[in-house]
């Protein structure tokens, strides 16, 4: 049932496909990866997939490109339960699950204000994950602690 | 152990580590009232970088280092100072470490104490950050109430004004939930605590959160009162209406034990009448002088010397 829908995509030769995203959310995986009118990559999109996990899911297929490790531990901030795999010539050569990390740094911007990591120091923002599913992290200056919603908000 | 420990919140001091700073605290304060020489920071140098004024606290650390025999050093004006060219806080703190073995920070920004003390090997004590952290006036606050009621398990607190941004409270809160408090937050309620610390708090069923003195102030102990700033507001009409609510004169201190004690950081406006001050119960002058032992005792801990 799920390789059936998963096929409504192309399959891809080079490039990465992430699976399992929760339904509706492909979209914003995708503005993490700075994918926009500018992009120069082929990407194929679906959403709401039947899946047999959790009954919906979001796919995306980018051609050619690579992923950094920073921009998958963003990804697994909205998408915990999400896979990565690494396409070579149609085969898939590393098939992972995506993980949250136990710190996240200098990828997020601090929601509060008046946060001393939002200042013009020679710091980059550290936020230790205390849940991972729903989000809550902790900014390691400020202390306060935040929800993936107001975390992610602005990114 | 404090010794060579920097001191950002409330949680860098365990339970153990309270209790030898609430006794070393009476051994500072017996010394002071002997007039017995202490000098056992000698030679040893403090730097107090303010960005922004708090000359109680201020006066009260450059008093008690001075009071160990040790020396301060400061950042005379932040408005003519090197930060006011745009030098990064990293990059004082690293010139603060060269020049003094121990260095205190006052911050409007949250967070600043944690970052400086990762500029330096050199012991960070915070003095107050943002909305967020002063743990020393936390200390000084609970060996105030030990001191006048005797004890700090198990009492009645009730925290009352501004608990959204009042920093003093903060702290206290968590402090005060691991004593076993029965606590009573009184607040207007755009000034309530906010979410976040409520979480932070092991035992919520201890909490209860009020909008009123009327009837909850009976069975207290310690009546902590905090300033409502008028700058809070933005239609000064609404300051004036509800200020009388949360302020205390003679009348609401008829109503209160006659154990209990009134405590406020200080300075005060409008919240306490001067009326009160020649009742037995105001504790708030001698909670003020606490902070001189209480931060002689931290920072002889901090640095080794007792
Ligand atoms: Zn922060």
């Amino acid at each position: 049932m799920e390789q059936e829908q998963t096929l409504k995509i192309t399959k891809i030769k080079d490039g990465i496909v992430i699976d399992h995203i929760p339904a509706g959310k492909a979209i914003k995986v995708l503005s993490m990866l700075n994918v926009g009118e500018n992009s120069r990559h082929t990407i194929s999109l679906a959403m709401r997939v039947r899946s047999e996990k959790r009954g919906f899911k979001d796919v995306v297929k980018i051609e050619n490109r690579n992923v950094a490790e920073e921009e998958l531990s963003l990804i697994s901030l909205i998408a915990p339960e999400a896979t990565v795999s690494y396409i070579e010539g149609f085969n898939i050569k590393e098939k992972r699950m995506l993980k949250i990390p136990e710190v996240i740094s200098g990828i997020l911007k601090c929601p509060n204000q008046n946060c001393i990591s939002n200042s013009k120091e020679p710091v980059q923002s550290v936020f230790r994950v205390i849940n991972s599913n729903p989000l809550i992290a902790k900014c390691d200056y400020c202390e306060r602690e935040f929800k993936g919603n107001e975390l992610l908000g602005k990114q | 152990m404090i010794k060579n420990r920097s001191i950002i919140t409330i949680d860098d001091i365990s339970d153990d580590d309270l209790n030898e700073i609430l006794t070393a605290a009476d051994e500072m304060d017996r010394s002071l009232k002997s007039k017995k020489k202490i000098n056992i920071l000698d030679s040893r140098v403090m730097c107090t970088l303010f960005y922004e004024p708090s000359t109680r606290t201020r006066l009260s650390f450059e008093s008690a280092m001075h009071r160990l025999g040790g020396a301060v050093i400061t950042m005379a004006d932040v408005k003519t100072s090197s930060v006011a060219k745009g030098e990064t806080l990293a990059d004082t703190i690293r010139m603060a470490d060269a020049y003094s073995d121990i260095i205190v920070i006052r911050h409007p920004l949250e967070g600043a104490a944690r970052l400086a003390s990762r500029f330096t090997s050199k012991p960070v004590i915070n003095a107050g950050d943002g909305s967020g952290q002063h743990p020393t006036q936390t200390i000084m606050d609970l060996y105030t109430i030990k001191k006048e009621i005797g004890r700090l398990d198990g009492l009645n607190v009730v925290l009352l004004g501004d608990l959204k941004y009042g920093r003093t409270v903060h702290s206290l809160i968590l402090a005060l939930s691991k004593f076993n408090a029965n606590i009573k937050l009184i607040s207007p309620p755009s000034l309530r605590i906010p979410e976040y610390l409520i979480n932070r708090v092991k035992n919520k069923k201890s909490l209860e959160i009020l909008d009123t003195m009327d009837g909850n102030i009976s069975d207290a102990d310690v009546l902590y009162v905090t300033r409502i700033q008028k700058e809070r507001f933005t239609d000064p009409n609404e300051y004036q209406s509800l200020i009388g609510s949360y302020s205390i004169n003679n009348s609401v201190m008829e109503t209160m034990k006659k154990t209990s004690i009134i405590m406020h950081p200080l300075p005060r406006v409008d919240e306490i009448a001067p009326e009160v001050d020649q009742d037995p119960r105001a504790a708030y002058f001698r909670q003020a002088a606490n902070g001189v032992p209480v931060r002689m005792a931290i920072v002889a801990k901090v640095l080794g010397g007792i």
